[in-house]
């Protein structure tokens, strides 16, 4: 498995939403407008990075000495909301624009489940056989997993690239919708039911990166 | 606690406020775990449980938590719940704590507990939000037990792990298949529950019409009071 191979397994063919099932409530909740789906998915992805930049250090040197692996749930949502917390802080403070652009979404994101399944999907590698997802086995594959040794970088890696593809389909997801909305749909499909049906089709087209 | 007030506890959890089918709430387990039936059944159990607990314990706090810090206060309380939980299936069901897999920590954050804890166990008493968790539980229990049946029976040919035939659509073990069950649930869902809403508000408009017509002196508060509650 080559590096562009392992980009297009997170991004389309194990993409977050579509096939991990993370990350629904935003990926139906937000999506009504390309715009603020837009929004979502980048503050999804900025908080994913910083979220598996500190919390596999906080595992690894942290819990795993002292023995307090069965704290994680509680530290790493801990963590994770308070970083929200301060990246909310810091762009009111130094980016104004881009608080009134994506500051709504932020308080949003710490009951997100994409951001505790990923920073759990990289500590699951860390565990080893433990761990459930096999996360190397499918998202960079075992050669690059020699590379990185599951190393600092690939955590962080792993959180931009799976942040993207949640971006990747809510912002596809909210295009597909504005279309719907403008036609006749039966009264009881109507709201929620027809944009799952509308979320069918798209992980249809999405399962199909699977088979190269 | 009055048995009407249980009853409309009870009526909300399970249907009128369904968390799976009326509010789309928790949709992440519900999609990704009905592929089979028993795992649902676990999950069911293990959000009844925290939801049970997490209740009751922020309806006696919620005099003491403040407001401005209620949501990381709640999620603490809720993350020690699911940690139990998790020590509890490690050592006594590891299988079903593989079958979970991750979507077992995820609890913490999931949009059910969460949001009756916010709308519900922040201001109410304890008995009655333990009632609202266990029913909310219990809705929330059979509506992904229900799809899990579907969906384990069309695509595997099995219901309980049990094999029944050869007969399987590989469709609907995989995620599309998720989205088309779930979809098609809600809707028949809210179709069925329009339907009886409708019958029931045309029987209590004929029973005040009634009302109206027999009493020929002008109502008094008491019989308004009665149609009302027809």
């Amino acid at each position: 498995m080559d590096i562009l191979g392992i980009i297009v397994a997170a991004l389309f063919s194990q993409n977050f939403v579509l096939s991990k099932f993370l990350g629904i409530c935003p990926f139906l909740g937000v999506s009504k407008k390309v715009n603020s789906a837009l929004g979502m998915g980048i503050a999804v992805t900025a908080v994913m990075v910083i979220t598996c930049a500190v919390t596999y250090p906080i595992y690894v040197f942290l819990l795993v000495p002292l023995g307090l692996e069965y704290l994680e749930i509680l530290i790493f949502i801990l963590v994770i909301a308070s970083l929200v917390q301060i990246l909310e802080m810091v762009l009111k403070k130094f980016s104004p624009g881009l608080y009134s652009a994506m500051g709504i979404y932020l308080p949003l994101v710490t009951t997100n489940c994409a951001i505790l399944g990923v920073a759990e999907l990289v500590i699951s590698q860390v565990n080893g056989d433990k761990g459930m997802f096999h996360f190397a086995d499918f998202v960079f594959g075992k050669v690059v997993n020699e590379w990185f040794d599951f190393s600092y970088g690939a955590a962080v890696l792993s959180g931009i690239f799976y942040g993207l593809g949640f971006t990747l389909a809510i912002v596809l997801l909210a295009g597909l919708r504005q279309k719907v909305d403008k036609l006749n749909v039966a009264k009881p499909l109507r709201g929620f039911p027809i944009t799952m049906l509308t979320a069918c089709f798209m992980a249809m087209a999405f399962y199909v990166f699977a088979s190269i | 606690m009055k048995l009407n007030r249980f009853k409309e506890i009870a009526l909300d959890g399970t249907v009128r406020q369904n968390p799976t089918f009326r509010l789309v709430l928790g949709t992440c387990p519900t999609l990704a775990l009905t592929t089979a039936a028993i795992s649902c059944l676990g999950m069911g159990a293990a959000v009844t449980f925290v939801l049970v607990f997490s209740n009751i314990i922020i309806s006696l706090l919620r005099n003491i938590i403040p407001d401005k810090v209620r949501i990381p206060c709640f999620i603490v309380i809720i993350a020690t719940f699911v940690t139990l939980v998790r020590m509890f299936l490690v050592a006594f069901l590891p299988d079903l704590n593989d079958s979970l897999g991750m979507f077992l920590p995820l609890i913490v954050v999931n949009c059910i507990i969460l949001g009756r804890a916010e709308s519900f166990a922040s201001h109410n008493p304890v008995l009655d939000s333990a009632c609202d968790g266990l029913f909310m539980g219990l809705g929330f229990t059979v509506a992904i037990t229900l799809m899990g049946i579907v969906r384990e029976v069309l695509g595997k040919g099995q219901l309980f792990g049990v094999e029944l035939w050869d007969f399987k659509i590989g469709f609907f073990e995989n995620s599309a298949g998720a989205f088309l069950t779930f979809g098609l649930f809600i809707a028949i869902f809210n179709l069925c529950y329009n339907a009886v809403e409708r019958k029931l508000r045309h029987k209590a408009a004929h029973k005040t019409a009634a009302i109206a017509e027999n009493t020929t002196e002008i109502p008094t508060t008491e019989t308004a009071s009665q149609s009302k509650e027809a």
